[in-house]
């Protein structure tokens, strides 16, 4: 529905409604846009911020790949309307890295080969990221589960584990 | 997705003011549900009211020793909160069987209730579906039809509720509370949702211009003789085949009383009371929880692709009493059934 032009002729063609002004902390700066209601948090982060490191996958809160963190907590971009995050504090995969150095996960996930093609794996980092802040899960078995709303089509399962293992053993020490 | 406007409510009387003054209108909440349909064009609302700053995000204990949970308490907080965790397992280990961490953050106690009872055909708008599209028929019954009902289905529907947080909900005895322009009323968590009849699109007995204002658990609280065992295509974030919420008070040897419903098998969590009457009074083993299983599955009837859930659910049911029973409760994250 995006792009479609706003004025129409056509006597049948309902108004769209307004554009709303919505203020998104985004990576620790303030950036306000003009959104209409259906535009979700992936796409305004995407196709209005320019934000392109949070992926669109299956658009439908099946696989993960649209995981950011708000307020802290891992959620799906892609399943929420950014009119209802306005003033929110969101956290992309471009917000981890501090002054030039890689987040550990991020280091973590290159030094364990935790990715293939890479589509997949902002979402399993951020993720990753809320998954350590709950500090629910301490086996491996633990990990795995609560993990599992992050597909990985090239399989790369068994690294991602041991990238997250190596960060909470380091976080541990 | 159509183009629809968007408002917010500032409290429960906005809440229901709005509602009413536009027919076309939806609450939203987590919207877990809600979005994704709206981007089938399944649901079509023209208007959005955002229930989300809404007063309901707390959980408090009643005068008669349960808990009443507010409508938006997060799916995950309800989950690990620690009253629920020691007093009412079951319900926390349901809720981390269903979805994702993501969604379970997202997802708000309310709206899991009201996420929409489904299958393929409903979500495929190409294809006939009485839940979508009243009269234009059901395709799933000559269809795909592995994840559909056994249980209570009609001719017009045979899909089933997904949600496993409800199952444990209707094994509790949990009330909903909800508020409407008639005022206040509690409807027992058994009665919530509907079975299909000629009616398939009506998945609750929630009026149009009600909302949920908070689940209350009673005191029962069934600690240590629970299991929630869900059987599932694959072991995580997946919908149920079978899934199945047991519960026993066990004294001197027999049991004195039991709860048991089944999810994934019907249009809304399938409460069996005949089955619990029947355990009553006898020694908690293999024998009497394979005739509560006989009981319940009695009535069955599968399709071309889920006849085998029938025995699926028997021994599932089965074998989850015997994890109540032995008070070693299926675990959420090491899926190896004991």
């Amino acid at each position: 529905m995006q792009g479609r032009p706003q004025a129409t002729s056509h006597p049948s063609e309902r108004s769209l409604p307004p554009k709303l002004e919505v203020s998104l902390h985004v990576n620790g700066v303030e950036r306000r846009v003009f959104l209409r209601p259906w535009t979700t948090l992936l796409d305004a982060l995407r196709e209005n911020l320019d934000l392109t490191g949070t992926k669109k996958g299956c658009d439908h809160g099946q696989c993960g790949a649209c995981t950011v963190l708000i307020n802290g907590r891992r959620v799906l971009s892609c399943l929420m309307l950014a009119v209802m995050k306005d003033g929110a504090e969101i956290t992309t995969i471009e917000g981890l890295a501090q002054n030039g150095e890689l987040h550990p996960l991020q280091s973590a996930f290159i030094a364990q080969d935790g990715f293939q093609c890479g589509y997949c794996t902002p979402g399993q980092i951020c993720s990753a990221v809320g998954l350590i802040a709950e500090g629910r899960a301490k086996t491996s078995d633990e990990i795995r589960e609560l993990m599992s709303g992050n597909i990985c089509r090239c399989g790369c399962y068994p690294n991602i584990l041991a990238a997250i293992e190596a960060v909470m053993q380091g976080a541990q020490t | 997705m159509i183009d629809f406007d968007y408002v917010r409510a500032n409290d429960v009387g906005d809440a229901l003011c709005q509602i009413t003054k536009h027919q076309a209108a939806k609450f939203i909440a987590g919207g877990t549900n809600l979005i994704d349909l709206m981007k089938e064009d399944v649901e079509q609302p023209t208007r959005l009211i955002d229930i989300t700053g809404l007063p309901l995000n707390e959980i408090h204990e009643t005068q008669t020793g349960g808990l009443k949970i507010g409508a938006l308490v997060p799916n995950s907080d309800l989950a690990y909160d620690e009253r629920i965790t020691q007093r009412y397992p079951l319900l926390s280990s349901a809720i981390l069987a269903g979805a994702s961490p993501q969604l379970r953050n997202m997802a708000s106690t309310g709206g899991n209730l009201l996420q929409r009872t489904r299958c393929l055909y409903f979500y495929d708008t190409a294809t006939a579906c009485n839940k979508r599209r009243p009269g234009s028929g059901c395709g799933a019954a000559e269809g795909f039809n592995r994840m559909n009902a056994i249980l209570g289905w009609s001719k017009s529907c045979i899909a089933v509720h997904p949600s496993d947080m409800c199952v444990a909900l209707s094994a509790l005895d949990a009330v909903v509370h909800v508020a409407g322009p008639k005022g206040d009323r509690a409807i027992k968590s058994t009665d919530f949702h509907r079975l299909p009849g000629d009616t398939p699109e009506i998945d609750t007995n929630l009026a149009r211009d009600e909302i949920i204002t908070a689940i209350e658990l009673p005191s029962e609280e069934f600690p240590r003789h629970y299991s929630y065992l869900k059987i599932r295509d694959r072991l995580s974030y997946a919908f149920a085949l079978v899934s199945v919420a047991a519960a026993l008070k066990i004294e001197a040897g027999a049991i004195k009383s039991s709860r048991l419903a089944l999810g994934g098998v019907a249009h809304k969590p399938w409460r069996a009371p005949n089955a619990e009457q029947s355990l009553e009074g006898k020694q908690p083993d293999r024998k009497a929880f394979v005739q509560a299983a006989d009981i319940i599955l009695q009535e069955a009837v599968g399709f071309a692709h889920n006849r085998f859930k029938i025995e699926l659910a028997r021994r599932a049911i089965v074998r989850a009493l015997e994890q109540a029973a032995a008070g070693t409760p299926q675990s959420q994250s090491v899926k190896v059934i004991v």
